[in-house]
């Protein structure tokens, strides 16, 4: 029973890993290419994790998985965020077919100013669904 | 149980592949920074692969600091990225 379970863990893992690894190759641009590679590869280390805690069956050794598993739910995100306003700091390109950039009439390049609501004329007359870069 | 061992670490030597692409290929900085956190994810699934064939728990220490090294260098990469450092696309 355990072995079937520890089998279905592990190769459940490695293919969210796989998908995560063609999520990465085939998206388009890096904000979709993030979002495959943080969900799925931290939910298939934490399975293959899971498995190698059934495996052991020690307490010193479930409690280092569950260690591994608790870091890396932790700082997956932490790490995405973080690479994701880098990127678009640094200017990478959105798909051609976003609908909304919610943060390109308020965000200023230069001095790394956000402001909010409707502080800019522009805003205030922005029409729902469109990027206007005008 | 050696076969499922053997396939999932042909399936995750295969991402690992597809990962490389997208790190070689990668038209940005950041892209190859996402590419290189799907690789050490990938390797903490291999080395917890590892260890149960193997039957050594002390691989899952490789594992934390595989993981903890990760995520210092994304950390490190989008700090160097947001002061704007020299940068080669």
């Amino acid at each position: 029973m355990i072995e079937f379970l520890k089998g279905g863990l592990i190769l459940a893992g490695s293919i969210f890993m796989f998908l995560a690894a063609l999520g990465v190759v085939r998206l388009p641009d890096l904000l979709t290419r993030m979002h495959a590679t943080t969900k799925a590869a931290t939910l298939g280390a934490t399975l293959i994790m899971l498995a190698v805690a059934l495996h052991f069956a020690q307490v010193a050794v479930v409690a280092r998985a569950f260690g591994v598993i608790l870091f890396i739910m932790m700082t997956a995100p932490v790490a995405a965020h973080v690479i994701g306003r880098a990127g678009y700091f640094v200017g990478s390109r959105l798909w051609e077919g976003t609908l909304k950039d919610e943060l390109k009439p308020n965000y200023d390049p230069l001095t790394h100013e956000l402001k909010s609501g409707r502080e800019t004329e522009r805003n205030a007359r922005r029409e729902p669904g469109g990027t206007d870069d005008s | 149980m050696s076969n499922v061992i053997l396939l999932s670490l042909a399936v995750m030597s295969l991402a690992l592949c597809l990962a490389f692409v997208r790190l070689f290929r990668g038209p940005s900085l950041p892209d190859r920074v996402v590419a290189l956190e799907l690789f050490s994810s990938i390797l903490v699934g291999i080395i917890g692969v590892v260890a149960i064939a193997t039957d050594v728990p002390s691989l899952l220490d490789v594992a934390i600091v595989m993981a903890l090294m990760a995520f210092m260098a994304a950390i490190g990469f989008a700090r160097f990225l947001e002061r704007g450092g020299p940068r080669d696309d």
